[in-house]
């Protein structure tokens, strides 16, 4: 039973970390049918950024945090427009190599700039352990899950609630309708990345706080591709709630089961899901008027 | 100064399909325009070049210019022209299917500045559209043809334009319908003082509500008047009211084998 507990709050914070790097990538999808290949080194960068801000500049925390975050969402702006709207009209799969392309760049300027050295993040967040009904909890995972909380809703908020939200939706269903009521794509577009290149960071920062600053987290920007496929590529909802389930079941499984399957689960997941529904458990279905 | 101006414009898709061919219009501020035609006529594009809508589809103004209140538009990226007060009301609905009926409207209210009068605004669509207040938080997906095209014109509605520009608003509607639609856009013509371009398959309909008609055919108007000069103009009665030339209705047991030639060609 402690077993259990302890494997379901590490696997619920390894999911919500997930979920917060996947609804980075439905964001751009839903709105720009761009499959994002830089995810994983958007979050790379979130986690350096802080490293430097904090151990290098010598900032307090919550300043060099919030640096990162306007600096992150500044960096997706920046990428949207110098790499991805000179090719807007081009076919999409320039657009996914172009994305490509810009991980490789963000890795090389990761490289150029930091080394290949893994790096001590800076410990601000609290490590204690506490015991609840018997299993050991590290304070951090619990953390990291009110977090990444507080992230989603508040993102899931502004796409149901402003004005902005309600644009890239409907840009996300009729692209041309929308144009037709003012709503600017390329404004829209450059949205969508801000806020994928912050959520990258949000989990870029959680990440390296439990695992510390190298090239391995952007890893993770791989591993997330069962996470959309499961939850529907172009569902923010499904973002969540895929997060929560990879990451459950990749701890279930290393738990119970034996370390090292738990890498594999999760892409045994995705082919049996675009087996069986290859929209995703809360993907866009067709409307249909009968 | 005409409203709105088109002179002598010249479309061109992919860099080399001609499809309007040098077309003049005009319609004055509180009038509804009509603009008829058969399919492929150039229709849609006049109203796409209005409202800056022909870049996604490659298409471009190469020639002439619309004036709007004056100023020249047809440079301006579309989002300009719909803050400048022209709304285009697209062919075949396009709702956002995944939106609810509300947030559909809030879209349409998108470029709008002054947030305080939206609600009362959305309000005042519902007056218009009582069935669109029952149905307000139904996915638009969900709705029938007819409610949609309610709400594609009610959508329109929230931008406060001074020219709608309405393409085939009666496509696909049972006739019943279609009279509550267009009894609704005579409603909004007088009461909000919009102007309106009507773009109609449906001629008899078009010309009933309208001040004003052209009929184009082959990206060039060919015949512009009154609706009852239009109405009597005998080519209109043969090819686009289905009459013939003495005003019966046509009989299809004495249909001619011949084919009338349309004297505008010549």
């Amino acid at each position: 039973m402690d077993k259990f507990l302890q494997l379901t709050i590490t696997g619920l914070s390894m999911g919500m970390i997930y979920a917060l790097v996947a609804l980075g990538f439905v964001v751009i999808y839903k709105s720009s049918d761009v499959i994002n290949f830089a995810q994983g080194e958007m979050l790379m960068f979130g986690a350096y950024l802080t490293f430097a801000f904090v151990v290098q500049f010598g900032l307090p925390w919550t300043i060099g945090v919030l640096l990162t975050l306007i600096t992150a969402a500044f960096l997706g702006v920046l990428a949207e427009t110098f790499v991805l709207r000179p090719l807007i009209g081009e076919p999409i799969i320039s657009m996914i190599m172009a994305t490509i392309g810009l991980s490789s760049v963000l890795r090389a300027i990761i490289n150029a700039v930091w080394g290949p050295v893994p790096r001590q993040f800076p410990g601000f967040i609290p490590t204690d352990v506490i015991q609840i009904g018997g299993a050991a909890i590290g304070l951090d995972r619990l953390i990291a899950i009110g977090v990444a909380l507080i992230f989603l809703v508040a993102f899931t908020l502004f796409f149901r609630y402003t004005r902005e939200g309600i644009a890239m939706r409907a840009i996300a269903d009729d692209q041309q309708a929308a144009l037709s009521m003012g709503i600017s794509i390329k404004r829209v577009f450059a949205i969508a990345w801000g806020i994928a290149g912050i959520s990258a960071a949000v989990a870029g920062i959680i990440l390296a706080n439990i695992v510390g600053v190298s090239g391995d987290i952007g890893i993770l920007g791989l591993r997330v591709f069962p996470v959309v496929i499961l939850g529907g590529l172009d569902s923010i909802p499904g973002a969540i709630i895929g997060g929560i389930i990879i990451g459950l079941l990749e701890f279930y499984t290393g738990g119970y089961i034996g370390e090292g399957l738990n890498l594999i689960v999760p892409f045994i997941v995705l082919i049996v899901v675009l087996m069986v529904r290859p929209y995703g458990l809360f993907g866009k279905e067709i409307i249909e008027r009968v | 100064m005409a409203f709105l101006e088109l002179n002598n414009i010249e479309v061109i898709y992919n860099d080399v399909i001609l499809v309007l061919k040098g077309l003049s219009l005009q319609a004055e501020q509180g009038q509804i325009v009509a603009l008829l035609g058969a399919n492929g006529a150039g229709k849609t594009t006049t109203l796409k070049a209005i409202s800056g809508l022909l870049k996604p589809d490659d298409g471009e103004v190469t020639d002439g210019n619309i004036l709007f209140e004056g100023e020249p538009i047809h440079h301006l990226p579309a989002e300009e022209i719909v803050r400048r007060g022209i709304f285009q009301v697209m062919e075949g609905r396009r709702v956002f299917e995944h939106l609810t009926v509300e947030e559909n409207l809030l879209a349409g209210a998108y470029t709008r500045r002054d947030r305080q009068n939206i609600r009362p605004d959305m309000e005042r669509v519902y007056t218009y559209f009582p069935r669109l207040r029952e149905r307000r938080h139904q996915t638009a997906g969900y709705l029938s043809g007819g409610e949609q095209q309610m709400l594609a014109i009610g959508r329109a509605l929230m931008a406060r334009p001074t020219l709608m520009l309405l393409d085939e608003p009666s496509l696909g509607l049972a006739p019943l319908l279609v009279k509550e639609i267009f009894d609704i856009i005579v409603r909004i013509n007088r009461e909000e003082g919009t102007t309106i371009l009507l773009v109609e398959q449906n001629a008899r309909l078009a010309l009933n509500v309208a001040n004003y008609g052209y009929i184009m055919e082959n990206g060039r108007i060919v015949l512009e008047g009154t609706p009852d000069e239009l109405k009597n103009n005998a080519d209109v009665k043969e090819f686009y009211l289905g009459l013939t030339a003495v005003g019966e209705r046509k009989s299809y047991r004495n249909v001619k084998h011949y084919k009338r030639r349309k004297r505008w060609l010549q």
